[in-house]
């Protein structure tokens, strides 16, 4: 097969390559205009970019503030918690891997692919937090899965430590992550996304001041956003340490008092507001809050019915039962219906507009004078007092004590209580007062209700004379130690004179040393004084009719007292829900409060291991 | 035969030989600073066995009379055609695709080979036809010889080498001669075939063109190769960071910094310089190349340096477009410098052709 090469045939083919030469001198002038274009006029910015690439600014998180106890014994600081990460752009084939990660790290694999999921919109080259708080047992597997798992990295942070778990979870309250809404907001000024802030208790109040300032480290990574080489460091300024005036052996010892039960307490030092301890129970464990806490695992803490969440010594109100009844015993001595003579008769009933209302001793205590109507709780002696003085009486002394209004303890969410008026009951019931309702008032049932604090600070109140000082967990000293100001002044008076004194005290006194109904509380030597309050839940005939097998109907127990008698030192409430007598169920939890405190006094101000064997 | 080749040895295109070997050589000295991370594999080293290859092949296709080999040709199109029917049968798929084969354990494309013989073929074809256009079933029959092996790769589905293919049909066919009428309606044809083509795209086919004309609406997904290289091409500036230095190529930045991307690294650690000097390089050989065909001796001659050229020149157009941010993101390799077996095999072979075509430029 001849190939034909003549010149001529050339000739058409010849006169069109021109035309390829052309369009590749074009296709080289655009490719070096291309070059020029980046190399040339936009190289600066490209060198930018380049810098940007490679520098990456790393978050050093500041540690929190310890929080310490009075005597400086550490209740809260912070431990390096690591956290293992993943970079799916590193991990080709995540889901092949899933099963083993999961299993090796001890995660629900349904929850571990939903978290996975999430993040399937965003780029690769961001970590997911997997895990936070690892073991060593995750530490292991993961130090032997390394080749395996390129994409994994564990970093390491300061965690919030809360040493000792429940104990006194609902005054430290928690950490977490600010939330969206909180970012901007006064309160968290300081704060920006991702800044693990106090949500709730002392952490939250004093948020800036247990708030460090981030450092930062600049580091050259690689694409994987590996480090390759250090450039400069800020180092992370920790915040400050917060003293509180809580102390430490008074809190556990309260913690230990309550056992299982439910039910709060609080004590504080009368003359000057000092919270010494404050327990509510259930309590949940604010150690579950310092890493993100699982959706499902807040869920049950919102909508169990026993409350954990509920700081029950400041955002709970219960009727007082018949702890009232030393309100009644003020006020009629100050409005001269009772006097040092003054006696009553009690058959263990009186029948009042219309109507029976019972003694809690079937048989009635017969005659009874002042001291011993208050030392044995009699009702009927106090019904009659409170027909005498009537609502509005009673709720001017009450209020004057600092009842039925908050008290400005330095912790969130407090509540008010409710001293129940005519007015009141018009303006939110939209109803007449009827009389009878003023004598279960007088007992501490009906509408009032009162919080453990303020309960409690009324009754220091009045053993130091009458003086009202504002509860807080944390001293205008240790404040102004970093830079704060607080306005504690709203301290207040309510009236007294030296015969209700002494018949009042007199009184609490015989309550727990004359064999009363709280001789549990009694600490020889240390002058206890107090009252004990049995408030009902549902009516006598319905309880009696449900046998004792309801323990959700079962009778709350109070106990308030203070001590020493003629001037305190030290005042508090406890309270057990559906503990049934107070004197049984609650006297003993203040007992133990005041008897570590009266150890340590008497033994100084060392530290001290003190032993609890008291009988009960 | 080789008797016959010692005679055209004189006549041996060092120009052309030299301007490869200096390509290949930057090529394997970019390939080691941008590999030199990589505990893996010695890269720069296999691509020093296949330049070695090439160059054995290279002076394989210019030794054999290139007349000898058009008149074989039809042998090497069936070849190739069942080269390419047994890679669909029997190929191995790397990303996503089948257009490896191994041979003696040698990963090899077969497309890349076909493209020589597709150049070959349409020569022979076009060589022999002596009026001033050509006529429509010419065209047709051009289409057919181009077609058949392209619609094997197509399916494969391997796009991104079936489109190097088109330079050699498009060539061959200018220079073989197209009517105005003709032209026009090539033009209508590729506008409607472009908008259906457009329906049938597949959403990521879609995104890459997107991506294309706005790199930054998708940073860190298909527009992170085009930011990346761009980035490290620019921030080269006038002279480079210097051999062994580019920080986003050290630091992996750049994505298929060996392969596809190299001319980044050249950019990055070269410069302006370099990469001018390269971009003059692939200009001289070109220019050269076109050369061979004004001074070739007959239309055969004229048809197989055209048609290798123009694959080469797409390539270049092709990739350091991509490079530049001026051409969209293709897995098309740039000829000598690209770090992979067949291209630079295939792209000694184009190369041995034009010399060929060169050596036997004067009638005896």
């Amino acid at each position: 097969m001849g190939l034909k090469d003549f010149y001529e045939d050339k000739k058409f083919v010849l006169g069109r390559l021109p035309f390829i030469q052309y369009s590749a001198i074009a296709v080289f002038v655009f490719l070096f205009l291309g070059i020029w274009n980046l190399q040339i006029l936009k190289s600066k910015y490209y060198k930018e970019q380049a810098e940007k690439n490679q520098v990456r600014s790393i978050t050093l998180t500041a540690p929190r503030g310890k929080i310490i106890d009075r005597n400086g014994q550490i209740i809260v600081d912070n431990r390096p918690s690591f956290t293992v990460s993943l970079t799916r752009e590193n991990l080709p084939g995540i889901e092949g891997s899933l099963e083993l990660l999961a299993s090796g790290l001890k995660l629900d694999i349904g929850f571990f692919k939903t978290q996975i999921d999430r993040h399937r919109h965003q780029p690769g080259y961001l970590p997911i937090t997997i895990k936070e708080g690892l073991t060593i047992e995750d530490l292991s597997f993961l130090e032997s899965h390394r080749l395996e798992f390129p994409g994994l990295d564990v970093t390491r942070q300061p965690r919030r430590f809360y040493r000792e778990g429940q104990l006194a979870a609902h005054l430290l309250g928690y950490v977490g992550e600010i939330s969206e809404k909180q970012i901007g907001t006064e309160e968290f000024s300081y704060s920006k996304l991702g800044d693990i802030v106090g949500k709730a208790g002392v952490e939250r109040v004093y948020n800036q001041i247990l708030t460090g300032i981030d450092g930062q480290k600049r580091v050259i990574v690689d694409s994987r956003g590996r480090e390759v080489k250090l450039l400069d460091t800020i180092e992370p300024i920790p915040g400050n340490d917060l003293r509180l005036t809580v102390d430490l052996d008074i809190q556990r010892a309260a913690e230990n008092a309550f056992q299982e039960k439910a039910g709060s307490a609080v004590a504080l030092d009368p003359r000057n507001g000092e919270i010494l301890c404050l327990v509510s129970r259930p309590a949940f464990d604010p150690n579950s809050f310092a890493s993100r806490i699982s959706k499902t695992e807040w869920d049950d803490l919102i909508s169990d019915p026993k409350k954990p969440m509920q700081n029950r010594a400041i955002q709970s109100r219960f009727p007082p039962g018949s702890v009232f009844k030393v309100i009644m015993t003020i006020a009629g001595l100050r409005e001269g219906i009772l006097t040092p003579e003054y006696s009553d008769s009690c058959s263990g009933s009186t029948v009042l507009y219309g109507r029976p209302f019972h003694c809690w001793k079937k048989g009635g205590h017969g005659r009874v004078a002042l001291h011993e109507a208050i030392v044995n709780s009699c009702n009927v002696f106090f019904y009659h007092v409170g027909q005498k003085l009537g609502i509005d009486k009673i709720a001017y002394y009450a209020t004057q004590m600092g009842l039925g209004q908050k008290t400005g303890i330095d912790l969130p969410g407090e509540d008010t209580g409710l001293i129940p008026s005519p007015e009141w009951k018009k303006k939110v019931l939209k109803a007449d007062w009827y009389l009878g309702e003023t004598i279960s008032v007088a007992i501490g049932q009906g509408y009032v209700a009162l919080t453990l604090i303020q309960t409690a600070r009324a009754f220091g109140g009045f053993g130091v004379g009458g003086i009202l000082h504002t509860p807080h967990t944390v001293s205008s000293e240790e404040l102004a130690k970093w830079g704060k100001t607080v306005n504690r002044s709203t301290e207040s008076r309510f009236e007294l004179d030296e015969q209700t004194i002494d018949i009042v005290s007199k009184g609490l006194w015989g309550v727990v040393n004359e064999w009363g109904t709280a001789r549990r509380a009694m600490i020889p030597g240390f002058d206890v004084c107090g009252k004990t309050g049995t408030a009902q839940v549902i009516g006598k005939e319905a309880q009696a009719s449900l046998g004792n097998k309801k323990e959700e109907f079962e009778d709350n127990a109070w106990f308030v007292g203070f001590a020493p008698v003629h001037s305190a030192e030290i005042a508090g409430a406890a309270f057990v829900e559906h503990g049934g007598h107070g004197g049984e169920a609650a006297a003993p939890i203040l007992h133990d409060i005041f008897k570590v405190y009266y150890d340590k006094k008497n033994r100084g101000k060392d530290e001290i291991q003190v032993s609890l064997a008291q009988p009960h | 035969m080789l008797g016959k080749t010692s005679l055209y040895l004189k006549d041996f295109d060092w120009f052309i030989f030299l301007l490869a070997l200096i390509i290949a050589f930057v090529g394997v000295v970019e390939i080691h600073s941008a590999t030199q991370y990589d505990r893996a594999e010695n890269f720069y080293l296999k691509q020093v066995y296949r330049i070695l290859i090439g160059l054995v092949l290279m002076i394989l296709a210019m030794s054999i009379d290139y007349h000898t080999l058009a008149e074989n040709v039809p042998y090497f199109y069936i070849a190739g055609i069942l080269s390419l029917w047994s890679v669909l049968l029997f190929g191995r798929k790397i990303s996503g695709s089948k257009s490896w084969i191994s041979l003696g354990g040698f990963e090899f494309q077969p497309s890349e080979m076909v493209k020589v013989i597709v150049v070959l073929a349409l020569a022979r074809f076009l060589c022999e036809i002596r009026t001033e256009y050509l006529s429509g079933k010419e065209i047709v029959k051009a289409s057919a010889i181009f077609g058949l092996p392209v619609l094997l790769i197509i399916l494969q589905p391997d796009l991104g080498s079936a489109l190097t293919f088109f330079p050699i049909l498009l060539s061959g066919l200018i220079l073989g001669g197209l009517r105005p009428k003709w032209i026009m309606g090539a033009i209508i044809l590729s506008v409607i075939v472009i908008g259906l083509g457009w329906y049938n795209l597949k959403v990521y086919q879609k995104e890459r063109i997107y991506t294309f004309l706005e790199p930054e609406r998708d940073p860190q997904g298909t527009g992170y190769h085009s930011i990346q290289s761009k980035i490290a091409f620019g921030s080269g500036g006038f002279l480079g960071k210097g051999i062994g230095k580019g920080s986003q190529t050290r630091l992996g930045f750049l994505p298929e910094r060996h392969t596809d991307f190299i001319f980044s690294v050249v950019g990055e650690e070269l410069g302006f310089v370099g990469a001018a000097t390269m971009l003059l390089l692939y200009f001289l050989i070109t220019m050269r190349s076109i050369h061979v065909a004004q001074t070739a001796r007959d239309k055969l001659g004229i048809y197989i340096a055209v048609g290798g050229t123009s694959v080469m020149l797409f390539h270049i157009l092709e990739n350091m477009g991509m490079v530049v941010g001026l051409m969209p993101i293709t897995g098309i390799p740039l000829p000598l410098l690209s770090y992979g077996g067949s291209a630079i095999l295939s792209t000694f072979l184009f190369l041995g052709l034009i010399i060929n075509v060169r050596m036997r430029r004067y009638v005896n």
